[in-house]
């Protein structure tokens, strides 16, 4: 059962009373948006839309939750700005709550990091059903708790997202990518280390395994040749050049994890270089595809769906991270590691004293 | 618990002499840089290792004592300001750089580690920790953490929050947790960011993974004087609006810079104001963005640019800007520094405004601070010896937060609230904002034993 609420007060109620509550966006990642068992309702909050003030010259904005991020885009891109955390899924519809709330961030993200780090402000219905704010909307402070980043990756289990104010940054003017060939996944890391550590500015840095990696290069159109070739001149492997409208369906592509191939789940891990020899090691007898993105700070995983997630949860909690499953049937929301422990438990008691969120 | 009893107890831990009970020796922990407070801590526990942290923290938790963490005592808010009847936890010796790995630019630190001496370590594999706070070369990273600290490279970085990954942390009652790891891209709730900046009020990190980036190719700095400080302040937001993306963008007035000329001799260009921008990147884009740069600060009404690509020369503009705070000593025997935030495109309104209000309250004030970000610096210059001085030098920093807020900006952009703007936060929070507030500090900390009356008033028992 879905029960679709537009106003505020609408959804302080059902927070308030009747089944527990479970919110739902766009649907682009239903492994986290389904309610997990018949006591819990999911509530679509998508009504909840619209870009409620933004000021090109201050680059800031605050929109509602419900607020589908593909409008957002168009509206930054009019003048010349963007999400700089390259939120995946907003071509099949994403809000900008969802991304927030699932922690999503893609492969563009690697310049200017995640969405954790562009959160300035927000508001949400905690689990007494008030409606409370944290942070602000100016790109600058500390005062009081940093709700903002709490609701990153909180997957409605701490509050309803209601409105959020994030900064954004100027619009890389041009792009071009760079495709190298690698003879192993371990040479491809190689390249990765090497290339996150130089002091070339790069938009995305991906690799595709076995030895594939994908270097993007943003910025003043007429500068794109000089930097392009510094960075080929920077990886011994041979390289090719992808352009205009290649360049931009190639990152598409990959946005909308349109990669995934039917009939498996996509999951989301985090975890650095180091754990990648480990996990390859339980992808491969899988025949499991991966994309890591972020210089090897995030893991895509595309895991069957006639087999288990057991050995992939196996992996990731012996190295002590975490995985989430995005799309697909599951009845594991997370797999892995987590963490948080007694500090986790305490902050979801304080902001959900009623077990009015699914728990798990 | 009475002294004596708390002192046994104390020494019952086993910390031999790194329990300081000497009044002398306790003397020097009752303030931070916020001198207007102070408050003499009943002990001191001068913490060897994590074991010292852990056991002390478990005792104050069994025998209801509050506790105070510090590191160096750079708090500019009295956020490291002992508790009546509670002790103090001294995190410096906690010093170590425990590993770099180049390979996944991060660095795992101890608390009590200094900010720059992160950067030290870093520096060989050409990486480096961004957040520069002016007091980077005393500050720690526990303190920097628990603060959210800021600086002037944050306009393009981000603040402390942005470059921490992991947590290893004693809650109050002696419980021990870890929370994010290596990856900056993180799944589940972010308990590191809700972590950061939580004034100490949910306990003491033990470890920190941080966050290194990698040194920039090229730095250009230039330099633009300005007829009058409003004017300075809308040019910036100029260059934010054009596109450009900074990595610092600085405003120091005429009396600033006499502070810093006075002190370390910048050889800043003389002027109502001067803007420091600093571009950073790969070699042609910087050569671009400054030609970019350079016409935009001329259609600003700039009166004197001049531009440096050369390390002397900048690293002495950023020597001058940073030791400013200290400075002001030459120019007034106090000062109270604020540092409200309002949105960039209302920076030029906001100097005039605070101009008009100190010269209607007859107080010099020197603005110094993170024009990028419109995170302001006013200091408020007066002399304590003369009656009733200190109480009309805060009824101006109060007229200034409050026209923080109501430009739509805060009351702190990285000094945090500490002790001292406690009741400014109502400006911006809501009593039901406020009752979460205390929920969650409740739920972490019952007793409200860890850093307790900062940020948030100590509820009634």
């Amino acid at each position: 059962m879905t029960l679709a609420l537009d106003t505020v007060e609408a959804l302080q109620d059902a927070v308030r009373e009747g089944p527990r509550v479970l919110p739902v966006g766009g649907g682009t990642k239903p492994a986290q948006s389904e309610p997990p068992s018949d006591d819990v309702v999911a509530v679509d909050v998508s009504g909840l839309r619209g870009i409620v003030d933004y000021d090109p010259a201050e680059l800031t904005f605050t929109a509602l939750a419900g607020t589908p991020v593909a409008e957002i885009d168009a509206a930054l891109g009019e003048h010349g700005q963007y999400l700089p955390f390259d939120p995946p899924l907003a071509a099949a519809g994403a809000t900008l709550g969802g991304v927030v709330a699932a922690g999503t961030s893609g492969s563009n993200a690697f310049r200017h990091g995640g969405v954790r780090d562009f959160v300035l402000g927000v508001r949400f219905v905690d689990g007494t059903g008030r409606l409370v704010a944290g942070g602000g909307r100016v790109v600058k402070n500390a005062a009081g708790f940093d709700l903002p980043k709490l609701m990153v990756g909180s997957a409605g289990r701490l509050g309803v997202i209601v409105q959020l104010s994030l900064k954004v940054f100027p619009r890389p003017r041009a792009t071009t990518t760079l495709s190298f060939a690698l003879e192993s996944t371990q040479a491809a890391l190689g390249v990765v280390a090497a290339l996150g550590r130089s002091a070339l500015d790069l938009d995305a840095l991906d690799l595709e395994p076995p030895g594939r990696v994908l270097v993007r290069v943003g910025g003043d159109a007429a500068l794109l040749d000089g930097r392009a070739a510094r960075l080929a001149a920077a990886v011994a492997a041979p390289c090719e050049r992808i352009d205009g409208p290649e360049d931009a369906a190639l990152w598409r592509e990959v946005g909308a994890l349109g990669w995934v191939p039917a009939g498996s789940r996509a999951v989301r891990v985090g975890l650095t270089a180091r754990d990648v020899a480990e996990v390859q090691a339980v992808l491969e007898p899988a025949g499991a595809p991966v994309r890591y993105s972020l210089g090897a700070n995030a893991a895509w995983i595309a895991w069957p769906e006639d087999q288990d997630l057991s050995a992939l949860d196996g992996v990731l909690s012996a190295l002590g991270v975490a995985g989430m499953v995005l799309t697909g049937p599951s009845h594991r929301r997370l797999l892995g590691a987590p963490g948080g422990g007694a500090f986790a438990d305490r902050i979801r008691a304080a902001l959900d004293p009623d077990d009015r969120f699914p728990k798990d | 618990m009475g002294q004596a009893a708390l002192l046994s107890g104390l020494e019952s831990l086993g910390l031999g002499d790194r329990v300081l009970t000497d009044p002398a020796a306790l003397a020097a922990f009752g303030s931070d840089a916020l001198t207007a407070f102070h408050q003499r801590p009943e002990a001191v526990v001068l913490a060897a290792c994590e074991d010292d942290v852990v056991q002390t923290v478990r005792f104050c938790h069994r025998e209801g004592v509050p506790f105070v963490a510090r590191g160096s005592g750079t708090s500019l808010s009295g956020g490291s300001v002992p508790v009546e009847g509670g002790i103090v936890i001294a995190l410096n010796r906690l010093d170590r750089v425990v590993r770099v790995d180049p390979d996944a630019r991060i660095a795992v630190v101890q608390p009590g580690v200094i900010n720059l001496d992160v950067t030290a370590a870093a520096a060989p594999h050409g990486l480096l920790y961004a957040p520069d706070p002016s007091s980077q070369g005393v500050c720690s990273i526990g303190g920097n953490l628990a603060f959210n600290s800021g600086g002037a490279h944050c306009l393009k970085h981000g603040m402390t929050s942005n470059h921490v990954l992991g947590i290893r942390a004693v809650l109050p009652d002696g419980e021990i947790v870890e929370f994010g790891g290596g990856t900056t891209d993180p799944v589940g709730p972010d308990w590191v960011g809700m972590f950061c900046g939580s004034e100490g009020l949910f306990g003491i990190a033990l470890e920190v993974t941080l966050r290194l980036v990698t040194l920039a190719g090229t730095a250009r700095t230039a330099l633009a004087v300005y007829p009058s400080l409003e004017a300075a302040g809308d040019a910036v937001a100029r260059v934010v609006g054009a596109g450009l993306l900074p990595v610092a963008m600085e405003i120091m007035d005429a009396l600033a810079m006499q502070a810093a000329e006075a002190s370390v001799k910048p050889g800043y260009p003389a002027g109502a104001a001067l803007l420091i921008v600093e571009l950073e990147g790969e070699p042609e884009v910087v050569e671009a963005d400054a030609a970019h740069l350079a016409e935009l600060l001329d259609a600003s009404g700039a009166t004197e640019i001049t531009v440096t690509e050369d390390v002397t020369e900048r690293a002495l503009i950023w020597k001058g800007r940073k030791s400013a705070f200290s400075a002001v000593g030459w120019l007034a025997p106090d000062y109270i520094v604020q540092d409200g935030v309002v949105p960039r495109t209302r920076l030029g309104e906001a100097l005039a405004e605070i101009g008009r209000l100190s010269e209607e309250a007859e107080i010099r004030v020197a603005n110094v601070f993170h024009a990028g970000d419109g995170n302001l610096h006013p200091l408020i210059l007066f002399d304590g010896r003369e009656d009733g001085a200190v109480v009309r030098a805060e009824e101006l920093a109060a007229e200034i937060l409050r026209l923080c807020v109501r430009l739509g900006g805060s009351i702190t952009g990285e000094h945090g609230v500490g002790l001292e703007k406690r009741h400014f936060l109502e400006l911006m929070f809501s009593p039901d904002d406020f009752a979460l507030m205390h929920r969650l500090r409740a739920a972490v900390d019952p007793q409200g034993l860890a850093n307790r009356g900062k940020m948030l008033e100590q509820a009634a028992a």
